[in-house]
């Protein structure tokens, strides 16, 4: 378990808190044996490509904050996501009746001479001008590699600005050098907010914190019956409304690797309950999260009957779903815990996962529960998954990989990936809002999807007859892992 | 004077990564931070092309680069790219990290180089510019060590111009863009190299860089210095247009002025003038009734909040071929001091007429308040970003969305410069106007 320490301005990377890992090649049970027993070792690559950084996945928590502005302490390039996040936030002030607002991001724009003297003075106006122009009631600074490097004092700067201006003025640390896995940036924003936003609690509330990032509303009819209220964080929550977080009755994590930061900070630091069971994805996911809940919360009657009537509802349509899915093969790229629940869901559909290429590992969460280890629980309910590879998004093992494996499906959690099953030819699935395929509903919603998506055969089809390929043919005929871990240099890596 | 941005609409020195994917069969090496080439492809990358987005090779810098150096990381990454990516050049560039420790890049570069391999290296460390001047700088090092092997002495081909104008992806419209331009300067019968997109001939047509005759310039300051290097390098005079030619009128006055300068037939240069004058006017004249006698409201003057290349090219267009009047024109480049007084005398005499306020200013959030307090008396016309989608709302203007981030328009060769290009500006602004009746 990690001690969560709200005295240090910066949280530790996963890498040193969790003993995470960005490479492997194994199955999954090798993999969970692996973790278990202390003997994860990471494997550096000889070859890369691009990845992604903390201060995205920190800017991704902390820019839709409705009444919070950010500050990103860097060269102007650093910015660049900015505009993504503005048009997630404005989709989803039109799905939750908001009015359109664009997101207020503020860029220091380190130059040169900033280098060599520094670009605390710039930081510093930079915070005052957001602050006149928008009276935010909290301000939150993303650092960059060039700000760390240069070793300004963004803290000192932070607590000074606090002072002056009246309102949180927060240092996020989440330089893109400090780790290889980059929702080590979610960790870095969760920090700020426990540390510097949520108070502590005055009462206790009947408010359930959702750790999500800006899915559906699906837990409205789940917790109101019950008498809770679900209480979404952090995208479209207000400065206000976390500083109570700490007065939950309980936090449910839609994803783990998301939420691990917040939900075992806020249990440790508050003693809010965190629902520890893997997120409800698949019949047995869903019985056994459910169960947790109902436990947690108070309410195991009330979920048993629940469960029940939802079995009833769903085990005849799933019946015949099962039917059509029966044999179907599926490959699955995505994120740490959304992927193994994707495994734990196609397999509940009767698919044959040929294999998973999975951003990142942690060992274990925050929270050191091995009640958590989403990938455990998919393998001891499931059975093992052969050719599971760690893969910190490198499209050309997954390329080469797809070209030997040819599964019916692929399916993908994140942005960037699904190219290279469509350009094979292969029917390619990627859904965007995780809360859709989560509990019993969601099963029957993927279900569909699949269906859908394998009988579109047409536009991939002839997409792979007319699209050039990058990657070598010797490339191509290579094992799929034949630069991991065969760096000479790994002690510098 | 602090340079801080709300709403950035350019991106760093390491944003030149675009211009080398759009190279045919180019592919950029990062040796910077994990994040850096996402980000950019964010802003300036609709779409992978060849061998970009997540395709990019990267050394992804972590702590112990910082601490002992990234050279051995970035070795065994190009040995890797050699190996993997299928392409025709590979260009290294840094990151603030690598800029920032000092890694030796030319050096690590230069051994491949010895070796014969297509690659070159520029240092484009985010904080060193934007990447509006690195764009400059990689075309000159791809030019310096890598075209330069294969020069041959003293040869020149007639008629064979360079073409140096908008910044792919930069400009979301660059395809479109450079094909016109490659079009209506091979009508007037010049051989044209246009070296990035669809009409490009790749590395080979790189190679011949050094034979070209001529080198052109459509652009308000982006991209001179790479022809002025050129002048110095291989003697090669350059013509400088200082904006997008959009329509007819600049189109033709283009034309002449590229014809007369390299010395192109004039004969041919007229008649391709003329029937490219009597389709593009035979439109305009269509739609003059429309334009006149539309009813409920079109929109009567317009704000730019674009690079220098555009905001000209359009004001100059808006104002004389479609009676759109300018009110305040912002440039948004971070146009260097140096090329600001030539840009403000185009506004100064943008008509026979008339003259525009035009302002330099990088934070656009700054711009938008400007704007804001206007008396808007008026419908008006932004040309933006999609960061104007509000504004214009708030402020009953019509939007077209000209600056990156573009992401409520998916572009593919849709252009806006030339003869073409002036009637789909007519085409997308009214579309616009028209969409808003209910």
């Amino acid at each position: 378990m990690s001690v969560i320490s709200l005295k240090e301005p910066e949280v530790a990377i996963r890498e040193v808190r969790l003993g995470s890992i960005t490479g492997f090649e194994g199955t999954a049970g090798e993999l969970v044996q692996c973790a278990r027993t202390g003997k994860l070792q990471d494997n550096a690559r000889q070859f890369s490509q691009c990845m992604g950084c903390s201060s995205g996945n920190a800017f991704c928590q902390l820019s839709m904050i409705q009444d919070a502005v950010v500050v990103n302490h860097a060269p102007v390039g650093c910015a660049g996501d900015v505009f993504g996040f503005n048009f997630v936030y404005r989709v989803g002030q039109m799905e939750r009746n908001l009015p359109p607002v664009i997101g207020r991001y503020f860029n220091t724009n380190i130059e040169e001479q900033d280098t060599i003297f520094g670009a605390t003075q710039k930081l510093e106006d930079t915070i005052r001008e957001a602050y006149t122009r928008v009276k935010p009631k909290a301000i939150f600074i993303t650092t960059s590699c060039a700000s760390g490097i240069i070793g300004d004092d963004v803290e000192g700067v932070a607590n000074a600005l606090t002072e002056e201006l009246g309102i949180p003025v927060v240092a996020c640390f989440c330089e893109g050098f400090k780790s290889k896995i980059w929702t080590t940036g979610f960790d870095s924003a969760y920090h700020a907010i426990v540390r510097k936003i949520v108070k502590p609690p005055l009462k206790k509330s009947n408010k359930v914190n959702i750790i999500n990032f800006w899915g559906s509303h699906i837990f409205d009819d789940l917790l109101k019956p019950l008498g809770y209220e679900p209480d979404y964080i952090v995208p479209f929550s207000t400065v206000g409304q976390l500083e109570r977080i700490s007065e939950a009755v309980a936090t449910i994590q839609v994803c783990p690797t998301l939420g691990s930061y917040l939900g075992a900070a806020l249990e440790q630091v508050y003693g809010v309950p965190e629902i520890k069971a893997p997120p409800a994805y698949g019949l047995r996911g869903t019985d056994n999260w459910l169960r947790e809940l109902g436990r947690v919360l108070d309410r195991e009657d009330q979920i048993e009957t629940l469960i029940n009537k939802e079995h009833a509802r769903v085990l005849p349509l799933l019946g015949d779903y099962r039917k059509q899915l029966e044999g179907k093969t599926a490959y699955i790229t995505a994120g740490a815990a959304h992927g193994h629940a994707l495994i734990a869901l196609l397999r509940e559909l009767g698919m044959t996962v040929q294999g998973a290429a999975i951003f990142h590992h942690d060992p274990l969460y925050d929270n050191g529960d091995t009640a958590s280890d989403a990938l455990a629980h998919a393998v001891n309910t499931y059975g093992d998954i052969a050719n599971y590879n760690v893969c910190n998004k490198q499209a050309y093992e997954l390329v080469n990989i797809l070209n030997r494996v040819r599964p019916d499906i692929m399916i993908a959690r994140h942005g960037g990936m699904t190219l290279w099953g469509a350009k094979l030819g292969i029917p390619t699935l990627l859904i965007g809002d995780e809360h859709f395929s989560f509990g019993y509903q969601g099963l029957l919603n993927y279900a569909e999807r699949i269906l859908e998506t394998l009988d579109n055969k047409e536009f991939v089809t002839n997409l792979a007859k007319h699209s050039t390929m990058p990657y070598t043919k010797w490339w191509l005929e290579q094992n799929p892992f034949h630069f991991l871990g065969r760096n000479v240099h790994v002690e510098v890596y | 004077m602090s340079k801080y941005i709300e709403q950035p609409r350019y991106s760093c020195a390491l944003g030149a990564q675009q211009s080398v994917v759009a190279i045919k069969r180019a592919v950029p090496i990062l040796h910077a931070g994990p994040g850096c080439s996402g980000k950019i492809s964010s802003l300036i990358g609709q779409g992978e092309g060849y061998a970009g987005g997540n395709t990019i090779p990267c050394t992804n810098a972590s702590e112990a680069d910082i601490v002992y150096g990234g050279e051995g990381k970035l070795r065994t990454v190009i040995d890797g790219a050699f190996q993997v990516i299928d392409a025709d050049l590979y260009v290294v560039l840094t990151g603030c990290t690598s800029d920032i420790v000092g890694d030796d890049v030319g050096s690590v570069t230069g051994e491949y180089q010895e070796q014969g391999k297509p690659i070159v290296y520029a240092e484009t460390g985010g904080f060193k510019s934007n990447n509006y001047v690195s764009h400059e700088v990689v075309i000159k090092a791809i030019i310096d060590q890598y075209v330069d092997c294969y020069k041959q002495a003293g040869k020149k081909t007639k008629g064979l111009v360079n073409v140096f104008s908008t910044i792919p992806y930069q400009d979301p419209y660059w395809n479109g863009n450079l094909e016109e331009l490659k079009r209506i300067l091979s009508g007037i019968g010049l051989t044209v190299n246009i070296l990035f997109g669809a009409d490009s001939g790749g590395v080979e047509e790189w190679k011949t860089i050094p034979e070209a005759e001529f080198n052109l310039v459509v652009s308000a300051w982006a991209g001179l210095g790479i022809a002025k290097h050129l002048e110095e390098k291989y003697g090669t005079p350059y013509f400088h247009f200082p904006y997008l030619p959009v329509g007819g009128l600049e189109t033709s006055k283009f034309l002449r002025q590229v014809a007369e300068f390299t010395g192109a037939d004039k004969e041919k240069t007229e008649a391709f003038i003329w029937s490219e004058e009597e389709k593009f006017y035979m439109h305009i004249e269509r739609t003059a009734d429309f334009m006149l006698e539309f009813r409920y409201g079109i929109p009567r003057r317009f704000y730019s909040l674009l690079d220098a290349s555009y905001a000209i090219g359009f004001a100059k267009y808006l104002l004389n071929e479609l009676g759109i009047i300018p009110a305040r024109q912002y440039i948004i480049d971070d146009t260097p001091e140096e090329f600001q007084e030539a840009i403000r005398e185009q506004f100064h005499r943008i008509s026979d007429q008339r003259s525009a306020e035009v302002r330099f200013i990088v934070d656009a959030g700054a711009i938008q308040q400007e704007i804001r307090q206007d008396a808007h008396k008026h419908r008006s016309l932004i040309l933006g970003s999609g960061w104007e989608r509000d504004l214009a709302k708030e402020i009953g203007a019509d939007l077209l969305i000209l600056s990156v981030p573009v992401s409520y328009r998916l572009v593919l060769n849709c252009g806006y410069t030339g003869y073409r290009g002036g009637l789909r500006v007519i085409e997308d602004i009214y579309d616009r106007v028209l969409d808003t009746y209910r």
